[in-house]
């Protein structure tokens, strides 16, 4: 595991396997997935732990998450495969946890398991 | 990635919420990018200006960290939106105008030169060879790998920003030395500036972090300049060597075909309206050269001229502003082709451009076509 950004949180997970694009497919007020052709297809990430392989699309994308930070809509977490520097500073502006996983480890996790992640401990990540 | 006492102290906060916001950044952009440590950079140079490109959520995040953040190097800074002094031409919308400026004022709080300008190698000194520098705008980063003897990542807006306040940036790939594993084979004749252009596109398409490039011959600036906007617009590879690199490289020929490709990709119209020259912007020697071409004549449309101010105001004392805008030039400082929104498609069908860097985004952001001509062509068939 890589560590991006470091923090504790505990949550339920929402994943997908559709990268996501930050900039224009997230509704900032609502943490709501906007795109149509999206497998969260008006689903929140609010206080999720959003566990995608990356994001991808404009850099800008990272003042989106820092924005859906401040308005209270942001996810507890990401957790990608692979590391991308728009979801990588936009979770440093934010201050949101975010690691990148080896692919046998992030296709074991599943949508709605119970994860708490530590960046700290030895054992960062517990499936609850 | 291994941080010192200082770095570390930083990043848990003691130094402060910007100086721990700051090293996050850094963090996480040399984590993601495979550095082992961070390296002081002396200069900076700063995209996310344009109010077009970052918006409110921008605009905001500027104004609330320009409070406390203050910059701890030479830091430089991208082109906006307009130029103030002659705004009230284009009919932009006061918002666009409000907010432009609380970014300008958020960033000159924070300590930074206003240069507005694409092109800080052209405009600044440059420093000795080997100095690591953080360069946001991706033709300039090119240009200084490449051409300047720098050393710098391409860096992100937020990398950058983060380089300018603590001084330091990830040690990634392009700082260090590298043999890359593609050469391109320049096989186009007589090339001008767009045939550069687009064999800066190619590259920056076939290239992952550098290319070898051969079978150039001697370039002018305004060639370098159009090759590294080109590159910069398409990928993510930040440097050309020049020369065939090592035998193993893979070999990857730029002739014709791959040229036509390029071409039907970025030029969707047969005329434009107007003419834009300048993206990267102009720098004194292009300004110098087009007032000798122009030679009394006069252009038969709009002909937008984008330019850092400091590159006008010498124009201006040596007469050759006088002479362009005889000819019918509009001249800009402070913005850009690249993401004007000066130029919008309720008013305007296609531009004219030898840009490429210019023609990619006029077409994919402002949503207009592109009609692509070297200068020497512009001035043929556009003026009398």
């Amino acid at each position: 595991m890589k560590v991006l950004v470091s923090g504790k949180v505990e949550g339920t997970v929402l994943k997908s396997n559709d990268a996501i694009n930050f900039l224009g497919t997230v509704d900032k007020k609502t943490g709501i997935i906007s795109d149509k052709n999206h497998e969260l297809y008006e689903k929140s990430i609010k206080d999720t732990i959003l566990v995608f392989p990356s994001g991808v699309g404009s850099s800008v994308g990272a003042y989106t998450i820092y924005s859906i930070k401040s308005n209270g809509t942001a996810p507890l977490a990401m957790i990608c495969q692979k590391a991308d520097l728009t979801v990588a500073t936009g979770c440093a502006l934010a201050n949101i946890p975010l690691v990148i996983l080896p692919n046998e480890e992030f296709s074991s996790i599943n949508n709605g398991m119970r994860l708490s992640l530590d960046t700290d401990s030895s054992h960062p990540l517990q499936y609850q | 990635m291994e941080l010192t006492r200082e770095e570390e102290s930083a990043l848990k906060g003691e130094q402060g919420e910007i100086m721990q916001m700051a090293y996050r950044i850094l963090v996480a952009t040399g984590e993601a990018t495979d550095a082992e440590k961070l390296v002081p950079i002396e200069w900076t140079h700063l995209s996310g200006v344009n109010y077009n490109t970052i918006g409110d959520a921008g605009e905001e995040f500027l104004s609330s960290i320009s409070k406390d953040a203050r910059v701890k190097v030479k830091t430089t800074l991208n082109p906006m939106g307009f130029d103030i002094d002659n705004v009230s031409n284009y009919g932009l919308d006061e918002n666009f105008i409000s907010k432009q400026l609380s970014i300008r004022n958020s960033y000159e709080t924070m300590g930074v030169i206003p240069s507005f300008s694409c092109i800080p190698y052209e405009i600044f000194d440059i420093p000795k060879d080997g100095t690591q520098v953080a360069f946001a705008e991706s033709n300039a980063a090119i240009h200084a790998n490449s051409y300047d003897n720098l050393k710098t990542n391409k860096e992100s807006a937020f990398s950058a920003l983060a380089s300018a306040l603590t001084g330091k940036s990830p040690y990634s790939s392009l700082r260090k030395e590298d043999s890359p594993n593609v050469t391109i084979r320049m096989k186009v004749e007589d090339p001008n500036e767009l045939t550069y252009g687009m064999l800066g596109f190619f590259a920056g398409k076939v290239g992952d972090v550098s290319v070898n490039i051969s079978g150039l011959g001697e370039m002018d600036n305004r060639q370098c300049k159009a090759m590294c906007g080109g590159m910069g617009t398409s990928g993510t590879c930040a440097k050309f060597i020049f020369g065939e690199g090592d035998s193993d490289a893979e070999k990857i020929d730029f002739d014709e075909k791959a040229m036509q490709n390029v071409h039907d990709e970025l030029n969707t119209s047969e005329k434009g309206d107007i003419i834009t020259l300048g993206s990267p912007q102009l720098g004194l020697e292009e300004i110098s050269e087009l007032a000798g071409k122009l030679k009394g004549r006069t252009f038969e449309k709009r002909c937008m001229i984008f330019t850092p101010r400091t590159v006008k105001e010498q124009a201006n004392k040596i007469g050759y502003t006088n002479e362009l805008e005889r000819a019918g030039c509009e001249i800009l400082s402070d913005c850009c082709t690249c993401l004007t929104p000066l130029i919008d498609k309720d008013n305007v069908d296609a531009v004219t451009t030898n840009s490429i860097k210019g023609a990619f985004y006029l077409k994919n952001s402002n949503g207009v076509g592109v009609n692509l001509k070297s200068l020497s062509q512009i001035i043929e068939d556009e003026t009398r």
